[in-house]
């Protein structure tokens, strides 16, 4: 994708969520608050299993840890300011990651799914067990907080969410979604794509292939938490649900629905994902298995998911002369 | 010491169970190279038949010594399923293993949803049944013999498998092809029916696993993809695509975690994972496992 027509594609995306507010009823601007968070866990995903070829089956850990970091931060210690909130999970799941991603990153494959797989369900597990510390399945609060200093006091929650928490969140996406720009265009991100392709060749060109891969864990890892702080804030409340492997499993989905070969794949990944979830469960009580065939046919049908479809589509469009 | 053999039962119990889906888990990884997270939808499949059955079975007044024959015999006939499965399957051969791994995934969500529809949204359990053939007792120890049978049958279907898979020529058919599918398919092997026939076998270890336990626990929306991470646990421990693995693999987990659901409660599901990470950080292939080249 040249730099030009991803520039177009997030500026109209950027546009658009910015006016949705004023123009959308207040539930959707809502919606849009794990739209968010999970937008920015999928960029970091992403840089694992799509320009890695790494996939993780335990991701979701990363997000309970942003979650729960956030509980214990606010909940416990009494931070009031959400972005030292963030800089903490961040910091947080990074320093979890590394020793986890010095013992995966040695696999690829079926592997390394199990092996991120067994970490999620041991942090799920923890979660699950111990009463005393994380609440079992009745999770922790997540009390609200300030965000830039500003409590936002004549807000309600609701209102608070629909309003300047959402330009907020728009605002760390737009950052996240930069900063993974610039990642994954920097000679960082060349080496991350050589690994995938071959990555018996890049370490016969000299490419440190362990550390790399090692590198891009711990990035996707502090996505995941800011991501996982979000939903955490909107909810109010980090449970031991959010880290079960299904959860891991709906972050592979959404990555392989919007198309994890295309930068802005797994972004659209998610608004289809939530946009789907949330008519198919207003239209019936079966929408999982609406959302499973819904995934079966992606597998099967177009691999590349909605992004591929839509540039093969617009090759089309373009053929046609004018 | 009689509390510990109780325990020690229990565990041998859930360890039978465990076997049959990892079994089937096994089987299909071996050959087909799939890792089906919809094993533990067949297994929760069998449970809610079995469930149905033996309702069915009380009302009609059916002779309670044809529950244990008749729940084996309906966990094979939901081997239908098999096949028609097999063939969606059929899509993604050869393609990136994320793939397979998220078409299995599909199935998963699908599969609760049939369940909901069919029999609801709540546990169904049936009381005591798992009494129908009295208890064993001796001193203060004592054991259901319905587990017993159950047992009996896991280690059955073991020695079944294993002579089938080492001494039957449609079993060294099965190996060939697990070994080396082109060349199984240029030596004339009809590579398509053996998967259909591979995947079909794996649904009816489940299957029938799944109605084997239904008198002793009961069957629930989560079941599927609550018992699909233990099985999970126990092939990689054992090696993946190893027989011998899935039955050392299904001991080693059913007999952990009755003894921490007795003495470290808090531990039973940790203990698992921390022995899964162990034996893939320290042998990647697992006790059994061959590495892969």
């Amino acid at each position: 994708m040249t730099f030009n027509s991803a520039a177009i594609t997030a500026l109209i995306g950027t546009v658009a969520l910015a006016l949705l507010p004023s123009v959308a009823p207040p539930y959707y601007a809502g919606l849009m608050i794990p739209f968010f968070g999970y937008a920015i866990a999928l960029l970091g995903f992403n840089l694992l299993f799509g320009y890695t070829g790494l996939l993780s089956f335990g991701h979701a850990m990363f997000l309970g840890l942003g979650a729960y970091g956030a509980a214990v931060m606010s909940g416990v210690f009494g931070v009031k300011s959400f972005e030292l909130v963030l800089a903490a999970v961040i910091l947080g799941s990074a320093l979890v990651a590394l020793p986890i991603a010095f013992l995966c990153a040695r696999y690829v494959g079926i592997f390394f799914g199990m092996l991120t797989l067994a970490f999620g369900m041991l942090f799920y597990s923890f979660l699950f067990k111990f009463y005393h510390v994380t609440g079992g399945d009745s999770g922790m609060r997540v009390p609200r907080m300030n965000i830039l200093g500003l409590a936002f006091e004549r807000y309600n929650k609701i209102e608070f969410l629909a309003g300047p928490f959402y330009y907020y969140c728009l605002a760390l996406l737009i950052i996240a979604g930069l900063l993974m720009w610039r990642i994954v265009h920097s000679p960082f991100g060349l080496h991350l794509k050589t690994i995938r392709d071959n990555s018996r060749k890049a370490e016969y060109l000299g490419v440190h292939v362990h550390r790399f891969r090692l590198a891009a864990f711990v990035i996707s890892a502090a996505f995941g938490a800011v991501g996982g702080a979000i939903l955490g804030f909107r909810v109010g409340l980090a449970d031991p649900e959010l880290v079960y492997w299904t959860q891991s499993g709906q972050l592979v989905f959404m990555a392989v629905l919007g198309g994890f070969s295309n930068f802005f794949g797994p972004i659209i990944g998610v608004l289809t994902y939530i946009l789907l979830q949330d008519q198919l469960q207003s239209l019936t009580e079966y929408w999982r298995s609406m959302l499973g065939v819904i995934l079966a046919l992606v597998v099967i049908g177009f691999p590349e998911g909605i992004a591929g479809l839509a540039i093969v589509l617009r090759r089309r469009f373009a053929r046609r002369p004018a | 010491m009689s509390a510990f053999a109780n325990i020690l039962v229990g565990g041998v119990f859930h360890a039978a169970v465990l076997f049959l889906v990892a079994a089937g888990l096994q089987l299909v990884f071996g050959v087909q190279k799939i890792v089906n997270l919809a094993c533990g939808s067949f297994y929760a499949l069998g449970a809610y038949f079995g469930i149905t059955f033996i309702s069915y079975a009380t009302q009609f007044g059916i002779s309670p010594w044809l529950i244990f024959p008749g729940l084996i015999v309906s966990g094979i006939l939901l081997g239908f399923i098999g096949p028609p499965i097999e063939r969606v399957l059929r899509s993604v051969y050869g393609r990136d293993e994320s793939f397979q791994l998220l078409l299995t995934f599909a199935l998963v969500l699908v599969f609760q949803d049939v369940f909901k529809f069919i029999w609801g949204a709540n546990p169904r359990s049936l009381d005591s049944a798992y009494l129908i053939y009295g208890t064993l007792t001796a001193g203060d120890f004592s054991v259901p013999v319905y587990n017993l049978l159950v047992i009996l049958a896991a280690i059955a279907s073991a020695v079944g498998l294993g002579l089938f898979l080492q001494r039957t020529n449609y079993g060294r058919l099965l190996r060939a092809t697990a070994e080396n599918r082109g060349m199984a398919e240029a030596l004339g092997v009809d590579v398509r029916r053996i998967y259909s026939i591979v995947f079909t076998l794996g649904a009816v270890l489940g299957t029938t696993a799944g109605a084997l336990v239904v008198p002793t626990a009961a069957a629930s929306l989560d079941m599927a993809i609550e018992f699909v991470i233990e099985a999970f646990a126990v092939v990689v421990i054992g090696g993946l695509g190893s027989m011998r693995g899935a039955l050392v693999g299904a001991l080693i987990v059913g007999l952990i975690r009755a003894l921490s659901i007795v003495y470290f409660p808090e531990l039973e599901v940790l203990a698992i994972y921390i022995i899964v990470i162990g034996v893939l950080i320290f042998r990647p292939v697992g006790l059994f496992g061959r590495s892969v080249a």
